[in-house]
């Protein structure tokens, strides 16, 4: 269980997060859209206690009933690969390129589970099963260069899920990899969350791999969560004007042929520091109103479990905006 | 790896005869005649010129480098002018005391500099950081043998806990140790400064991979994750500074054996030198010129110890 209460994170005056609030429930699998800046890795930093050192986090955050606002590294050490664990995006090297990646897996379960030697040989086997590596008795002996870029995220998800935690976050797993094989982790990260009852922290740029793998989606812009509900009707029944664009900017493919031209969302993600103190997406918003800019909207409920942050929700509601 | 070997090998062959003959084209065109050297300057031009004769100076430059090589390659070097004694004698007799030198003061160097370095890079833009630089720079830009004398000046003249100089030989380890103290530190400090800047700057840059946040990300302390996963990946630049700094160290020791009086064979080229004694210089260049070309050949193996990925440029 995570609980994330009016999470912020800055870096000197700019907020790289802002009063984010979320709870996941055990099993749950979340997705976090957003484009690059919209704060979600920072986040997903936020979650394993690894922000850069600069970086001011104030608010609660809870897992597993660990209260864990401020806790020093030693305390977020024992978190870490027990109780949440995380993989990244680049696969290249994010893998000691000197070590047999079966002893990078085994140092893990050594260190924190106290296997023996032969044990943790054994279990980083079960685990290179378990995440689809084909020949796992060889790989286990083989260098991450001798690997392919599919093989060497298997090999770091087979790491994270060592010690059997209940949290997955998984940073832009896919981002680096060729498109069918990046479908086939995701589908293996779904897999492994749904086998294990794992809660699965999906963050991606891509709404159709979210899609596929989350059933909670919070769409991130500036540092906020300015949507969040079940995935398929936050994608099918956008509220958020900032989703809605994320939307249409998709390229899709329509009786057969591809639209020539992507609408585009007005404008540039403005850097951290000027973003505007309100909404942080006016100024790029279709349907702005003169105060969007200097107040902060409030987070709605829209309907079920689903919230939104729009100063214009009651209109969207009415089906005013359509 | 066999290819590679045998490659390595022609090549530390052919490096050593190069440097054999320019050596020796060097030391036959400086002014100065060995035969003053050995009759003084006050014999006549006959016993000279007779001398000369005897010794084979006469004859063709190729034929006398044929004559000397085709000695060496017998372990031959030649009788020494200056101590009429076979010049092989005179190294045998040297060699152990600066080859300890020479390793002691690697091995200060290494112990020293990667711990300085590592201590340095792990507390990156702090204080303890600030303080290893500056005085890394400082060992820098000191002389070693004005190190040498302030050393001595601290540890031999006033605290007295130390010889200043001289070596009482190996019958007393003990004593033979301590005297090779303050040498051995003297040749380490300025070479670990060195070191220890290159070991921070190359852990700075490996801090900053992905791999080192997967390990942070795995539960991994500090510690582990700086001796296991940062510093391996930092070995290779420092090994081959490492590699040079072994050929400061030997050529160190020719310096630093004489400001400590250490009978060595450091002291035996300044002698050497400055007696023209030709076969005994001749046969120490090349020495030394071989123990720098057997340490870059070490270093070549080592890069592949190190880095596997490094093995499919063997062959």
């Amino acid at each position: 269980m995570i609980e994330v209460q009016d999470l912020s994170v800055r870096f000197g005056e700019a907020e790289a997060l802002r009063r984010i609030s979320l709870t996941l429930t055990p099993g749950e699998r979340l997705g976090l859209v957003g484009e690059s800046g919209s704060g979600k890795s920072m986040l997903g930093l936020a979650l394993m206690g690894m922000l850069p050192e600069q970086a001011a986090m104030s608010g609660r955050l809870t897992i597993d009933a660990h209260d864990l606002s401020g806790a020093a590294d030693r305390e977020w050490r024992e978190m870490r690969a027990r109780k949440v664990a995380m993989i990244f995006q680049e696969p290249m090297m994010a893998l000691n390129p000197l070590r047999r990646v079966g002893d990078t897996v085994m140092e893990p379960l050594r260190l924190h589970l106290g296997l023996s030697k032969s044990d943790a040989r054994r279990r980083a086997l079960e685990l290179f099963e378990e995440t689809g590596i084909q020949d796992p008795e060889e790989k286990l002996r083989q260098y991450p260069h001798e690997l392919s870029g599919g093989q060497r995220q298997r090999v770091l998800i087979a790491l994270a899920l060592a010690c059997d935690p209940g949290i997955l976050i998984a940073d832009e797993p896919t981002t680096a990899l060729d498109a069918h094989v990046a479908l086939r982790i995701t589908d293996l990260l779904t897999r492994l969350a749904r086998d294990r009852g794992m809660m699965l922290v999906f963050i991606s740029h891509d709404l159709a791999a979210v899609a596929r793998t989350a059933e909670t989606v919070a769409v991130m812009y500036g540092g906020e969560i300015v949507e969040m509900g079940p995935v398929g009707q936050v994608l099918s029944d956008p509220k958020h004007p900032y989703t809605k664009g994320l939307l249409h900017a998709r390229p899709t493919i329509t009786g057969g042929e591809l639209r020539k031209r992507l609408p585009m969302i007005p404008g540039n993600v403005p850097a951290l520091a000027d973003l505007p103190p309100g909404c942080r997406f006016s100024g790029r918003c279709a349907v702005e109103l003169p105060h969007c800019a200097g107040t902060r909207p409030a987070i709605h409920a829209v309907g079920g479990s689903r919230s939104c942050a729009c100063h214009r929700v009651p209109e969207v509601m009415d089906g005013a905006m359509e | 790896m066999q290819v590679f070997l045998l490659r390595r090998t022609l090549g530390f062959l052919a490096t050593i005869l190069a440097i054999s003959v320019i050596v020796f084209l060097v030391m036959n065109v400086l002014p100065g005649d060995p035969s003053v050297t050995i009759l003084g300057i006050d014999s006549t031009e006959d016993a000279r010129a007779a001398l000369r004769a005897q010794l084979g100076l006469d004859d063709p430059i190729w034929l006398r480098y044929l004559h000397w090589i085709w000695g060496a390659v017998r372990g031959d070097f030649g009788t020494s002018y200056f101590f009429r004694v076979p010049v092989s004698d005179l190294i045998l007799e040297r060699l152990p005391l600066t080859l300890s030198l020479a390793a002691f003061g690697t091995l200060a160097t290494v112990t020293l500099g990667i711990l300085l370095g590592v201590i340095a890079a792990a507390n990156h833009g702090r204080a303890g950081d600030w303080l290893i630089m500056l005085v890394s720079q400082l060992g820098i830009a000191v002389p070693a043998f004005w190190l040498s004398m302030l050393l001595v000046l601290l540890f031999a003249v006033k605290l007295r806990w130390l010889p200043p100089g001289g070596f009482p030989g190996w019958d007393d380890p003990v004593a033979a140790l301590r005297s090779l103290i303050l040498p051995t530190t003297a040749l380490a400090l300025v070479q670990s400064a060195v070191l220890a800047r290159v070991t921070r700057s190359s852990a700075l840059e490996v801090m900053r991979l992905d791999f080192v946040r997967t390990a942070r990300a795995s539960g991994m302390t500090r510690g582990r994750i700086l001796g296991r996963h940062i510093l391996p990946n930092a070995l290779v630049p420092i090994v081959t500074i490492v590699g040079m700094q072994v050929a400061g160290v030997v050529t160190g020791t020719i310096v630093i054996e004489n400001v400590f009086y250490l009978p060595g064979l450091g002291r035996l080229v300044f002698q050497s030198i400055a007696n023209r004694d030709l076969f005994t210089v001749q046969a120490l260049v090349v020495l030394f010129a071989a123990i720098v070309v057997t340490t870059n050949f070490l270093v070549d193996i080592a890069y592949v110890l190190i880095d596997p990925r490094l093995k499919g440029r063997l062959s």
